[in-house]
């Protein structure tokens, strides 16, 4: 059985600061890691290679520091690492990225049939959650988002189950490989690297792929990066500051109950609506 | 997965001829087990502003199994604003799939051209929205806050959090049709409903047999547990951070939660050092609510937070940090210790509602 897991590198998002005066990205210092939700994908991956033998291959786009990432997916005990990177690719949308790395998928089963590709649910630097259907569509893989559990998978007979959450519920999926899923975060624990897998790692050859490499045309050039991507931002902007500051709630004796009773007798005067609301459940 | 590009450029926009046929404003309405998704009406809502900017129809997208309950989402649409609805009735579609909702979806749109489709930022809506712009080689733009028409264009501008939410950037799809976005629950604020109002039905057939289906469902299996929090639809909601130091100490946020008869939430560092279930995360990471109350105590107020909890009608935030960001925009602020404040808080809530317990 062969999976491929598409990550992805990216700033970790709680380090990152905005300039107070330039309102520009402070990115210098910031750690870059793998997409945390990208390590359930992975895990999920390991477990049925566990169970049931087989290769899993990480995949990535993006800069040549990326293959940091895939190191990184190698030590906790991925068989084999593609990196694609081509300026080609600088500035791809979410449709842009789909049409790469499904390129690049293509490319990878010429070697070696894929029976899934797994990856997180969204990205924390982007949070769209849509580059997985986009993949899933361009190969036509069955897709299978939000997958909270793999229940069962029958390889000979190409099946799966898996259970997917859905609004107010679970479905309980009954589809056929190839598939791509989506792993929800949260049911399982990316496992430590062992030793030999990191000195693995460390000697292992990523593959570097270019955009011919990768499998995409001259004539495709359009379909990657800046020119592919239909969506155009306008304006970056930092939050405006909407509302104003608080009003600081001081008491004399500052006393936490005089604190307490002066906020509620404030906040019921000038909010009618949350006084009837208490009321509501008296 | 990475933020689309900034292009400079001419600020003159000429719309591709083939494209000018594009009309309309589609919201599609998202229902799972005989209930519509709110996020469905908060959008009809959203729509009917665009649609009345452009000067043209809003329409509602209603796909499921045949019969009257399909019907009836129908009508809800009008009472929420549309002026008509595309439905498409196939006991394929009784269960949520991919597939048959792609293709469905797309069909329509192929068929009615439409210049704007909404969907909500759903567990649903995410994967039909993805499929659907991949499909229609369309621009897609995920987890807008805002939602207007560029005078100069007519063009869609949406706006979304970026860089973990600590920038905000506008998004447009210039040279492609429809320009499809999707919106968080509880982002946009729900429509009066208008029972008198009504509007047109237009009936499209999907057109598939279920044997082509790949993908079958099993079973659905219901959340049993009825206690899961509904944070995104709590009226008043009692937060609390890392600043509440250690996971004991959270008790006196369930305390005050449990007197207010309010739903407990947390800041994300609380919530991946395990002290609460990640149902309760509020912010870019987690879920966007919109309470009467919200009542923060030590949470520092990054903008990661802010963004899911800033539209609270009032926030009162304890921290004993002066300087924290959450004093920029909550209503009220103590600076002081949350493990003082709180049991002080819970005791004076207590007396106001025994005071109004009195007072009938």
């Amino acid at each position: 059985m062969h999976i491929v897991v598409c990550i992805k590198q990216v700033p970790d998002s709680a380090q990152i600061r905005v300039h107070p005066v330039t309102n520009t990205i402070m990115r210098q210092g910031v750690p870059a890691i793998i997409n945390p939700y990208d390590l359930f994908a992975l895990e999920e991956a390991l477990r049925l290679k566990d169970k049931h033998g087989g290769t899993v291959t990480v995949l990535t786009m993006g800069p040549p520091q990326a293959e940091g990432a895939l190191r990184k997916a190698l030590s906790y005990g991925a068989d084999d690492a593609i990196l694609i990177t081509d300026r080609a690719f600088a500035g791809a949308d979410t449709l842009a990225t789909s049409f790469a790395l499904a390129a690049a998928i293509r490319q990878i089963r010429k070697n070696m049939p894929v029976d899934m590709v797994f990856t997180g649910k969204q990205t924390i630097d982007g949070d769209t959650a849509q580059v997985g259907p986009g993949v899933a569509k361009r190969l036509d893989f069955q897709l299978l988002t939000y997958v909270s559990k793999v229940s069962s998978v029958l390889p000979e007979q190409g099946q799966i189950v898996v259970e997917r959450r859905a609004e107010g519920g679970v479905q309980l999926l009954k589809s056929k490989l190839p598939c791509l899923i989506t792993i929800l975060e949260g049911n399982n624990e990316m496992r430590f690297a062992t030793m030999p897998n990191m000195f693995r790692a460390a000697r292992h050859a990523v593959k570097v792929w270019d955009r011919e490499a990768a499998g995409i045309t001259d004539e495709d050039i359009v379909k990657i990066g800046l020119k592919g991507s239909p969506t155009v931002v306008s304006k970056v902007f930092a939050p405006t500051p909407h509302t104003e500051p608080a009003e600081m709630i001081e008491v004399e004796s500052g006393h936490p109950k005089d604190i307490a009773d002066t906020v509620l007798a404030k906040m019921f005067t000038r909010f009618p609506a949350v006084a009837k609301e208490i009321a509501k459940r008296a | 997965m990475s933020e689309a590009p900034v292009k400079k450029g001419k600020r003159k926009f000429e719309l591709d001829p083939r494209l000018a046929s594009y009309k309309g404003v589609w919201v599609f309405v998202e229902h799972e087990r005989g209930q519509v998704h709110p996020v469905s009406w908060e959008l009809m809502g959203e729509g009917r502003k665009l649609a009345d900017m452009l000067g043209v129809e809003l329409a509602g997208v209603v796909m499921g199994a045949p019969g009257e309950e399909t019907r009836r989402f129908c009508n809800e649409a009008f009472y929420h604003g549309a002026d008509l609805c595309y439905l498409m009735q196939d006991e394929i579609l009784k269960d949520y799939r991919n597939e048959p909702f792609t293709k469905g979806l797309t069909d329509l749109v192929n068929a009615h051209e439409p210049e704007i489709l909404l969907l909500g930022a759903t567990t649903q809506g995410r994967d039909l929205a993805g499929s659907v712009a991949t499909t229609l080689k369309t621009g897609l733009t995920a987890d807008c806050t805002g939602l207007t028409i560029d005078p100069d264009n007519r063009s869609l501008a949406a706006t979304r959090p970026t860089f973990g939410g600590s920038l905000l950037c506008t998004i447009v799809t210039l040279n492609y049709r429809p320009q499809m976005a999707t919106v968080r629950p509880r982002v946009m604020a729900m429509p009066e409903r208008d029972a008198s109002r009504t509007g047109r039905i237009v009936e499209q057939p999907l057109g598939m047999v279920e044997s082509s289906i790949i993908t079958k469902v099993l079973e659905f299996i219901p959340d049993a547990n009825q206690d899961k929090p509904q944070l995104a639809f709590a009226d008043i909601i009692v937060a609390g951070g890392k600043g509440m130091k250690r996971p004991e100490n959270f008790q006196l946020i369930w305390d005050l939660a449990k007197v207010l008869g309010a739903e407990v939430g947390a800041s994300r560092p609380v919530v991946q050092a395990g002290w609460v279930d990640l149902e309760r995360q509020v912010g870019q990471s987690g879920k966007t609510v919109r309470p009467k109350l919200y009542i923060a105590a030590g949470i520092s107020g990054a903008i990661q937070h802010r963004v899911g909890m800033s539209d609270s009608d009032c926030i009162i935030a304890i921290n004993n940090d002066p300087n924290a960001p959450i004093f920029e925009f909550a209503t009220y602020g103590i600076v002081g210790n949350a493990m003082t404040i709180l049991p002080a808080l819970t005791e004076s809530f207590r007396q106001a509602l025994a005071t109004a317990k009195k007072a009938g």
